[in-house]
């Protein structure tokens, strides 16, 4: 259940108890109670259908067996086992957290810069809309496009060589500029740094001005009232973003080909190839793993801050 | 997901009752006596058929779905997809499609999910004229059999309903050949400024961080075994069927060469291939035959380097869907004859492919273009392809020459493996090393 939802059960309930002291209106209570189980009985039905029941279905599958062309019902360990005994497994995951790691870094660094730009230096609000659309107009376009435009400026003959050459600054094309994981880490911070900017941005515009004129006033320098005062605050923002930057490299399976010319393997890459060889079971035991992966790496995450301050 | 099925069912369901409504007018025709009227029935009906074919890039052409509509009257849908994609589709959605446009190894892959219907040869009007590769596995008489999932091998079954494939010709056809070539490595001359004669020169370390093979496993193998092979490093009792050790050694050397470098990209789909050659990031790589002309069209010269191990070769046909009867059935007979009549093969022999029945092709393509794609002789003017860009100039010659000399050096075909499963998992730790 969504945790927003689980979250108000609980203050309805002490709400409750609070009324019920009353002893008057337990009636009104009861018929609100059932009220909001209607409310929020849409929700559990779309969540049931369309994220608990194809979870439900991969579990199971990734039980079955398979052949050539299709795949059966049996209860087998085969693919759990393969996983977790494979060293291609922990290579991939590695290489995966290692993509992540770099890009998270650099997502929340030009995040955050960003953010900081357009919540305390750029003083109207006009120019801080007009500031923060110009931010989302790349976006317009598609994933694959923007990260396939990359490839002709980066090769081996491309845009960034021809100028560097030119400019005596290189004698030879670099080739580590493409087909590498840094032209994987740099599609992924192109794609993803908006996701990182929008909620810092969203958590600092909430920042009580007179907080940072308060600290200002006792004597605070400009370092201090980031550090105690503006990061502290936009804590939940750059939590957000990140589970945003982390759940979306951890699944990636298109820009690590792509970028990396098909050398890299990403566990997405790894479960994408398994469907297109029709090895379902063993692409769904994967994605179990990954999904437990990702969702112990959240968990941890939120243990840090409290998000459900900023929603 | 669910539009699909939905959109599906509803076609599946107005063909029911489209046929019922056949049924009954030919009941009607019948009930007035006029019994010779069962060919016309048929003739004038066929026009509201739709065959819905799909396959690989290399044969979904639109100019052929227009030339149908022409020809025959009825139409083609038609949907191109990479070959993981049509082994999926053909093996988990049967009710997808009524032609399957696929390679004989995906046909080895799927045949027993029992989606596809064997043909009938005795109604496949130039069943006589298919050549020999396709029916004793002999180009010539004298022919040695090549390597792997050879066609012969999986394009007979038993009978109608066979679930197992047939080493002699039954009468009983898995698909129908249609288009197939001889695969080797394409180079860069002007960047590489030395003859190329060996598989080996792929695993150079003089090309170190310009290579590139292809990252379809059943493919890639067998060009890696191709190399292997010819380095001498491994010896192998049948490439198209390895054994699990024959599979690590091929891929412990591919995996130290990636390691080191060797390798500046995999690719995946034509386009990436040509891209990859055309821009210079790579000089020699698995390639397939219309992407070397795809770069060449571009005035960067690219050559389809004949190597003397010989080729790695490839087949396609057409397979019936096994939902397919009545009178949509004898339209997509219907269609395989006129597929094999020549024009659809003149097509695609004027790219750089063969046709399975060659003599019929012959009567669609001059005699300067019949001398340069099939018999190897140097063009007398512009060779154009059928969408009408020069191909070669005068005076050129075919790479690898005739249709004989590069059929008939086809070292292995594209195959799968007893061992499949086992070398899925060897190629993806490969590609994840």
């Amino acid at each position: 259940m969504d945790p927003e939802q689980f979250c108000s059960g609980f203050r309805y309930k002490r709400d409750r108890t609070s009324i019920m002291k009353t002893g008057k209106s337990e009636v009104v209570a009861k018929a609100a109670q059932k009220l909001s189980w209607f409310l929020v009985l849409p929700l559990v039905l779309i969540l049931a259908f369309f994220l608990i029941l194809p979870l439900v279905t991969i579990g199971i599958v990734s039980f079955w067996d398979y052949n050539e062309w299709n795949f059966f019902p049996a209860f087998i360990f085969d693919n759990y086992h393969y996983v977790f005994t494979s060293h291609v497994t922990l290579a991939t995951y590695l290489k995966t957290l290692k993509f992540t790691v770099l890009t998270w870094f650099f997502c929340v660094t030009i995040g955050f810069t960003v953010a900081y730009f357009l919540a305390f230096h750029v003083r109207s609000l006009k120019w801080q809309i007009a500031l923060f659309l110009l931010c989302t107009i790349p976006f317009w376009t598609s994933n694959i496009i923007r990260m396939i435009s990359w490839i002709p400026f980066l090769g081996r003959n491309g845009i960034a060589n021809s100028i560097l050459l030119e400019m005596g600054i290189i004698e030879a094309p670099l080739e580590w500029l493409l087909f590498s994981d840094f032209a994987v880490v740099l599609a992924f911070v192109h794609l993803y740094a908006l996701f990182m900017v929008v909620p810092i941005f969203n958590t600092m515009m909430r920042i009580d001005k007179s907080l940072i004129e308060a600290a200002h006033d006792a004597g605070a320098s400009g370092f201090q009232i980031l550090t105690n005062i503006i990061i502290p605050l936009t804590k939940p923002g750059i939590m957000i973003g990140s589970i945003f930057v982390i759940t979306l490299v951890m699944g990636d399976f298109i820009t690590v080909r792509f970028m990396s010319g098909g050398q890299s393997a990403s566990v997405g890459r790894i479960i994408s190839n398994e469907i297109a060889l029709l090895q379902y079971p063993a692409a769904a035991a994967n994605a179990v793993v990954l999904l437990s992966v990702v969702i112990f790496m959240v968990a941890i995450m939120l243990r840090f801050v409290d998000i459900r301050k900023e929603l | 997901m669910k539009k699909t099925e939905n959109s599906n069912t509803e076609k599946s369901l107005s063909r029911r009752s489209f046929l019922k409504g056949t049924a009954a007018s030919a009941g009607a025709v019948l009930g007035s006596g006029v019994v010779t009227g069962f060919p016309t029935v048929w003739a004038q009906n066929i026009k509201n058929v739709t065959l819905r074919q799909f396959g690989t890039g290399v044969s979904n052409l639109n100019e052929v779905a227009a030339k149908v509509k022409e020809d025959l009257g009825f139409t083609l849908e038609m949907t191109a997809l990479d070959s993981d994609s049509v082994t999926q589709r053909a093996a988990t959605q049967p009710k997808s499609f009524d032609i399957a446009d696929i390679e004989y190894w995906i046909c080895k892959k799927v045949w027993g999910s029992g989606n596809l219907q064997a043909m009938d040869t005795s109604k496949i009007k130039n069943y006589d004229k298919i050549v020999g590769t396709f029916k004793s596995g002999k180009l010539t008489p004298e022919s040695v059999i090549a390597q792997g999932t050879a066609p012969h091998t999986v394009g007979f079954t038993e009978g109608a309903n066979g679930t197992t494939f047939a080493d002699n010709e039954t009468g009983w056809m898995t698909l129908i050949p249609t288009i197939y070539n001889a695969d080797t490595l394409g180079i860069r001359p002007d960047l590489i400024g030395r003859p190329i004669e060996s598989w080996t020169e792929l695993l150079n370390p003089e090309f170190k961080g310009k290579a590139s093979i292809l990252d379809i496993s059943s493919i890639g193998i067998m060009d890696a075994a191709m190399v292997c092979e010819a380095m001498g490093e491994v010896t192998y009792g049948d490439k198209g069927n390895m054994t699990k050790e024959e599979i690590d050694k091929t891929m412990a050397i591919f995996t130290e060469a990636k390691k080191a470098g060797q390798f500046r990209a995999f690719w995946k789909s034509f386009d990436e291939s040509v891209n990859l050659m055309a821009s210079g990031e790579v000089v020699i790589q698995s390639m397939w035959s219309p992407a070397i002309t795809a770069v060449r069209s571009k005035g960067i010269p690219c050559v389809y380097q004949p190597l003397k191990e010989g080729y790695r070769s490839w087949g396609g046909g057409l397979g019936l869907s096994a939902n397919l009867s009545g009178l949509e059935l004898e339209a997509a007979y219907e269609y395989i004859n006129w597929y094999l009549d020549g024009w659809v093969g003149g097509f695609l022999m004027r790219q750089g492919y063969y046709s399975a029945v060659p003599e019929t092709s012959k009567n669609y393509m001059s005699e300067d273009e019949w001398g340069f794609w099939f018999e190897g002789k140097e063009a007398k003017g512009d060779i154009t392809n059928p969408f009408g860009d020069v191909m070669e100039k005068a005076g050129a010659v075919r790479d690898g020459g005739s249709f004989y000399d590069r059929m008939g050096a086809v070292a292995c075909w594209n195959a799968v493996m007893d061992e499949n499963k086992y070398m899925v998992r060897k190629w993806n730790e490969f590609i994840a090393a």
